[in-house]
């Protein structure tokens, strides 16, 4: 957790870019005041997270955005469980921004949702909303109807009397809001638990998702709203020389044409008109500052710097994540097991390609789009149309998935939109759209990385000293200056490898990092560090046990024994045990195993895997997950099925690369992705826990592609350490 | 210059230039929304509707070239079509964004091939893309409203 707090320290973060040098001084209660300025306060008598209607029904307020995680549904049920509400009578609203009353304790006090923290840094509080209104209901009915509290009990959403008296929320409303809520309210053994961790915990967004009645950005239509596209550089880090709006103009349709700092912004009376118009536009770049390197160049300069060919002043930069015994010792040697990894560049490619709503006028701004973070959004907008970030109004819509781009500490496309918003003025809404390939060519990757690994055995094949260098961009530039001492690295490029269990295993580690600096935009993406760590981890594992002929789930089970690492032993041992490991797999099939933890769960995988003209196929997947309690087993599932198939769409077909500074990659017909009939059939076993919940967004995804390549080990005797597998 | 479509059983006059694509006018004129926009080049599904019972990629589907044809979106299976009721019935969607694109293959998928077996699945689902990868319960939706006693009938057009 110390990472996600060190990686996303969103409060200080946020205070700094609100007001810079304005805040020097200022408590965290104070920057938090500064920065929600504006933002209304009055929730009504059951606070910001609950609201009861007069026929009873339960509105559950989501301070988090729903983008496909399921945590809505796990939101609800938690105020539910300890409300005592009826399910079926429970909906979900989506909280406006306001910092002070909605921030996320996981990440710095920040409004946002990552990190898989949603249900996390919810779980106390929902619950103390839900336990609240519970005894408020209870006191207004012990007063309505003259009996001790305790007489009254409260059940599937009746308050009922052994008198015979029955009431719903609805009856109680007036009194109960007149009851002042308990300063401590008392909590449920989670034992005792009648919804949560039951499979009646189900989404509540699936009608409208199954009839084409979900809002998304890309759905608002509102009177006036103009349509904006616009024509962004080629190359990052170019600017706009000149440019030529005639034919552009002469689009039916277009509006206007205005220039902005990401590009030309065109805008139209139509979504068509206005890439009709952004088509026709004749645009000339600077391109001094531009980033025109291309990704194998760049990968050249990581691999030199790791393996120390590199003689300039960048050579300097390392740091250390990890350093235990004699480092000059894990130098290798001549038995040493020497393997370097290559990873990718690699797009979101969310489902909705990046856009935004944007109204302003004067110094007010409001917007409605998929907000991932939005203290981030507010505070951005602030500084263009020069107000208080709390006086910037967002509605947050579903989005069409995000994996992390939504939020970044640019909001790029929001700002983008902002800024064309502001030209047009007048209060007239305008929606940026972004086409595929906009979205895909705008950067904000998962970083390129290499690690390069150097591990000796003892005489038991057991890994006795490890070096680990790391060459990474940092997806923390462009934060601004955290307060206190700057951090020596960037965690994120080395979480999982920084705190892994087999490091602790091992007596002799050097472990370093580099973080050099490159032109392309770059940012957290589905598990973070972990989209690489785990891999490398957890194939060279399999590496080692393979030298050391040991069946690798027996290697992981010592190494794990002997770092104390329960947590993963446990999730380990219920995988193999429910894929049958020991027991032949089913003809021509062959298992692959991998074991990470992230975001405070830890995840076990068995995949099922065969080579078809050299193409790997996965067919079955086992996946054993300790996320402490469940709130909901089946979502847990749908985040297992689908963060397998993140993961493996990327460890199979995902690379962006780069041509003289030209992405090469534009759609989907460029960037492949796994389409169904690649897509395996997952089991998930979930660990029984009575820790508080921790994430399943995201640990899910690392792990599948590790296992496939342990599968393919097994296969071919060779190990994959240049990603995708698959490669054109 | 207006031109007549016909969407989920009823009759438009559209002005959109003839070159637009059907998603556009769907969804910025007709204000029909459920249909979505992906990719823009008939890779990913998303804007799937059905033109006389056909799936058809919107998005590379010109108005001039729809001509009489029959237009049903997601709005015109009314809610109420087994593969929407399986769809909530196992909670298909994640994000939900591709879904109706799903939805629209699975129907014409059931049409023509009322009891698919695995591989007529992958086959008439695999040009519809999920990025939240629901591609398996996808997969036992289909299986769940074919195995429903009243046949799925694509919706009256």
């Amino acid at each position: 957790m110390n990472q996600l707090l060190n990686r996303r320290g969103f409060l200080t973060v946020s205070a700094t870019l609100a007001g810079g040098a304005l805040l020097v001084g200022c408590t965290p209660a104070q920057q938090m005041g500064l920065i929600s300025l504006g933002a209304e306060e009055d929730f009504g008598p059951f606070g910001p997270f609950l609201k009861f209607a007069k026929d009873g029904a339960v509105t559950v307020i989501s301070k988090h955005i729903e983008f496909g995680q399921g945590n809505h549904a796990g939101l609800a049920a938690i105020a539910a469980e300890e409300l005592d509400a009826d399910w079926t009578r429970v909906t979900v609203e989506q909280a406006a921004a306001n910092t002070k009353v909605y921030g996320n304790t996981l990440v710095g006090g920040a409004q946002g949702t990552g990190g898989s923290s949603a249900i996390a840094n919810s779980w106390m509080q929902l619950r103390n909303a839900g336990a609240a209104a519970r005894a408020m209901f209870i006191g207004a009915a012990a007063k309505s109807w003259d009996v001790p509290a305790g007489e009254i009990t409260l059940a599937n959403g009746v308050l009922a009397h052994a008198s015979g008296k029955t009431a719903g929320f609805g009856d109680l409303l007036a009194e109960a809001a007149m009851v002042p809520p308990p300063a401590a309210p008392k909590l449920k053994d989670p034992k005792t638990f009648t919804l949560i961790g039951t499979d009646r915990v189900r989404r509540k967004d699936s009608v409208a998702k199954s009839t084409g009645v979900a809002r998304y950005t890309q759905d608002v239509r509102l009177p006036g709203m103009l349509t904006a596209m616009v024509a962004h550089a080629p190359r990052f880090g170019a600017k706009v020389a000149s440019f030529d709006d005639a034919a552009a103009k002469k689009v039916p349709g277009v509006v206007a044409v205005y220039k902005i700092p990401t590009g030309v912004a065109v805008v139209a009376n139509s979504t068509w008109a206005a890439k009709s118009g952004r088509d026709a536009l004749k645009v000339t770049w600077d391109e001094a500052k531009a980033e025109k390197r291309s990704s194998a160049t760049i990968a050249q300069q990581y691999r030199d710097l790791a393996s120390g060919k590199t003689s300039g002043p960048e050579k300097n930069g390392w740091a250390s994540f990890d350093s235990k015994g004699e480092a000059a010792k894990a130098a290798g040697g001549a038995n040493a097991l020497e393997v370097d990894y290559d990873f990718p560049y690699l797009a979101h490619a969310t489902m909705e390609p990046m856009n935004c709503v944007a109204i302003v006028k004067g110094n007010s701004a409001h917007l409605l789009f998929g907000s991932q973070f939005p203290t981030l959004d507010q505070i951005n907008t602030a500084g263009i149309v020069k107000n208080l970030p709390g006086t910037i109004k967002i509605d947050t819509l579903f989005a069409g998935g995000s994996f992390g781009r939504r939020a970044n500490f640019q909001s790029d496309y929001v700002t983008e939109c902002v800024h064309i918003a502001k030209k047009v003025g007048k209060g007239t809404p305008v929606k940026l759209v972004w086409t595929r390939e906009d979205d895909m060519r705008a950067g904000y990757y998962r970083p390129m990385v290499h690690h390069a690994i150097r591990v000796t055995t003892d005489a038991d094949g057991m890994p006795a000293t490890w070096r680990h260098r790391v060459v990474s961009q940092s997806i923390m530039k462009g934060a601004p200056a955290l307060a206190g001492p700057k951090p020596k690295f960037d965690s994120s490029a080395v979480e999982g490898a920084e705190g892994s269990p087999y490091l602790k295993a091992t007596p002799v580690v050097d472990g370093q990092v580099i973080s050099p600096d490159a032109g392309v935009p770059v940012l957290w993406w589905r598990s973070v560090g972990a989209t690489h760590t785990a891999y490398v981890m957890e194939h060279t594992i399999d590496q080692l046990a393979r030298r050391a002929g040991k069946d690798p789930v027996d290697y992981r089970r010592a190494l794990f024994t002997k770092a104390k690492a329960d947590r993963h032993l446990a999730v380990l041992n219920l995988a193999a045990e429910k894929a049958g490991w020991g027991a032949p797999a089913p003809a021509g099939w062959t298992r692959g195993v991998a074991v990470h933890e992230s975001f405070g769960s830890v995840v076990a995988q068995v995949a099922e895997v065969k080579l078809e003209n050299g193409v790997p196929k996965v067919g079955r997947v086992v996946t054993a997950i300790d996320c402490g309690i469940a709130i909901s087993p089946d979502q847990i599932a749908s985040q297992m099925e689908g963060g397998i198939c993140y993961g493996l769409s990327a460890a199979m077909f995902g690379a962006i690369t780069l041509t003289d500074g030209l992405v090469d990659q534009g759609n989907f017909d460029g960037y492949r992705v796994l389409r169904n009939s690649e897509a395996p059939t997952v089991e998930t076993y979930i660990l029984r826990s009575a820790n508080p919940p921790s994430g399943v967004g995201e640990p899910g995804t690392p792990v599948i592609g590790p296992a496939v390549a342990n599968a393919i080990l097994a296969i071919t005797g060779k190990p994959t350490l240049n990603l995708p597998m698959v490669k054109g | 210059m207006a031109s007549t479509l016909d969407v989920n059983g009823r009759s438009y006059n559209v002005n959109s230039a003839p070159d637009t694509p059907l998603l556009w006018v769907l969804r910025d004129e007709l204000g029909l929304t459920g249909t979505k926009y992906g990719c823009g080049i008939a890779q990913c599904g998303a804007c799937t509707v059905l033109a006389d019972g056909q799936a058809v990629r919107s998005c590379q589907f010109p108005m001039s070239a729809v001509g009489a044809a029959k237009i049903t979106t997601i709005e015109g299976l009314g809610g109420t079509h087994p593969l929407q009721a399986a769809w909530v019935k196992l909670d298909v969607p994640q994000c939900g964004y591709c879904q109706s694109g799903q939805i629209m293959s699975a129907v014409a998928l059931l049409a023509t091939t009322p009891k698919p077996d695995d591989a007529a699945i992958t086959a008439a689902m695999d040009g519809n893309i999920c990025r939240c990868g629901a591609y398996q319960r996808i997969r036992a939706a289909i299986k769940d409203a074919a195995a429903q006693p009243a046949q799925p009938q694509p919706a009256k057009a």
